[in-house]
């Protein structure tokens, strides 16, 4: 039993310290992204837009996304605004306003190419059958863009989820962290303990992503009738 | 044009971002906590943050139950009790190797007590009290080739990790002996089990440990290049907090409450294999 090394699993409240990790992994992802997909929408629409000037800017955001490490970002809100600013941001903050800054910009291009990807015999159908644009976005392009957009959205959510093991350096403790946390204490009375906590993790992982994908897989076939 | 263009957007959106959660987040002094908190500030607070290591057992851990102990810990109790006036007047944030100057330097904890080995460029950054402990490197081989002396190592094989003391000192001060590198400690300890070299070297409270747990593999030599001491820090400029520390320090010497917190937290991990007194500072003294 002592060359096992799966007792670490129930020792004290270890197994309990995981989940516990893991709804604030969880809890970070779908906060950051309910914000990303609310302003990712207004993005993607103005992204679609023709003014170039706008769409410029967007452009630079979402570069600037793009090239900067969360990592750095994290820094520089948890540690930046504190020394820069005086503004005292608790971690989980940190984390909800970095993961927003990024959602959002993957969100609104991921937006925007749905939203381009509609036949432009769609936008001239509903005119000709007099909706106005209001009712037009609505009934038909919003549909159509929703479909085409959730593959990715989910996509973006748990890449989400799973990128909040960033976190921990901002001194917020998520499920990676209390695992090495739980391997460390542990690493004179049992240094197998690596292969089982990491193992409990990655299955801890797909636990919760894979209904996720799953939830909409499911969403899509119903959209497509 | 471009860049300066990106540079702006930046500050525009994480400005915009940060003054929608400060209003939202407004902690009691959020217009100067850029400075360190006064001694008066903790006091009246009555609760002392400091950071300590959640993952560097017997230092600093977390245990099965989800409390923080350790050696580093043992000693912020102790601050705690003594400044407060209760061992529980103490918030612990869990800082990683990597971000212990920028707690600091934001004024996010007051101090560090994170194994936090003194050196020229951190003292630049930070202020260190006195002492606490010491660290030297040790040198760990199979005990049927045992090296008890550096001048053993000459024309061998000597395994280091990339980044330590251990491969600063030898490649500087021993061009004689080869030195076989590693990124990580998993993969240096398998090259020494395998006998792809003939020692390994880091610093002495790594080895000493990994041979309690490996038969076959001894330390022969305890302490060798220059001793590093370990001590507590503050934000630069934090004066009074200094020098309370440095009196706490002081204070606690005729107890021996050092060698107590070594009996506590570090002699169970390291049994009879070290001596207190290879690893203990009292009152900031090293000989």
């Amino acid at each position: 039993m002592q060359d096992l090394g799966i007792q670490v699993l129930f020792e004290g409240i270890n197994f309990e310290r995981l989940l516990k990790g893991l709804w604030i992994s969880l809890k970070l992802g779908l906060i950051s992204m309910l914000f990303s997909v609310i302003l990712g929408l207004l993005l993607g629409c103005v992204m679609a837009g023709k003014n170039r000037i706008i769409k410029f800017l967007c452009r630079v955001y979402l570069e600037i996304v793009r090239i900067m490490p969360q990592l750095v970002l994290l820094f520089l809100v948890y540690f930046g605004a504190a020394k820069h600013f005086g503004a005292d941001i608790s971690g989980e903050t940190a984390a909800v306003i970095v993961f927003t800054f990024w959602g959002t910009a993957e969100m609104g291009d991921l937006v925007r190419s749905a939203l381009i990807s509609i036949p432009k015999h769609q936008y001239e159908s509903g005119y000709s059958l007099g909706l106005s644009k209001l009712q037009l976005y609505v009934n038909i392009i919003m549909p159509q863009t929703f479909q085409r957009l959730l593959p990715s959205a989910v996509n973006l959510l748990t890449r989400m989820i799973k990128t909040t093991s960033l976190v921990v350096l901002i001194g917020v403790v998520e499920v990676v962290k209390v695992g090495k946390q739980i391997i460390d204490a542990s690493r004179y009375d049992n240094p197998k303990a690596a292969l089982w906590i990491y193992g409990t993790i990655f299955l801890l992982y797909f636990a919760v992503c894979y209904p996720i994908s799953k939830l909409s897989s499911a969403l899509e076939r119903r959209l497509k009738v | 044009m471009r860049k300066k263009l990106l540079c702006l957007l930046l500050v525009v959106a994480v400005l915009s971002a940060l003054t929608a959660c400060t209003t939202g987040n407004g902690r009691k002094k959020a217009a100067n906590s850029t400075t360190a908190r006064s001694l008066e500030e903790i006091k009246s607070s009555k609760k002392i943050r400091i950071g300590v290591f959640s993952d560097k057992n017997p230092f600093g851990y977390v245990d099965e139950n989800g409390e923080v102990q350790g050696y580093d810990v043992y000693f912020a109790k102790r601050i705690a009790k003594d400044m407060l006036g209760s061992e529980d007047a103490v918030e612990f944030v869990y800082v990683e190797a990597a971000n212990r100057v920028e707690y600091l330097q934001s004024g996010k904890v007051d101090i560090i007590l994170a194994n936090f080995t003194v050196t020229k460029e951190r003292a630049e950054k930070v202020d260190f009290a006195l002492p606490y402990m010491k660290v030297a490197l040790g040198i760990v081989s199979p005990d049927n080739a045992l090296i008890t002396d550096v001048s053993q190592l000459n024309g061998k094989t000597l395994i280091v990790v990339k980044g330590t003391t251990a491969e600063t000192y030898f490649g500087e001060n021993h061009p004689e002996i080869k030195l076989l590198k590693f990124d990580e400690y998993q993969e240096a300890y398998d090259a020494l089990s395998d006998g792809r070299g003939d020692a390994f070297s880091t610093d002495n409270t790594e080895v000493l440990a990994w041979a309690l747990q490996n038969k076959g593999f001894t330390v022969g030599v305890e302490s060798v290049g220059s001793l590093d001491s370990i001590a507590p820090a503050v934000q630069k400029g934090n004066a009074e907090l200094l020098d309370w520390i440095n009196d706490e320090i002081a204070a606690l010497e005729p107890e021996q409450f050092f060698h107590k917190a070594f009996e506590e937290t570090l002699a169970p991990v390291y049994g009879d294999s070290v001596s207190a007194d290879s690893l203990v500072v009292e009152g900031g003294k090293i000989e």
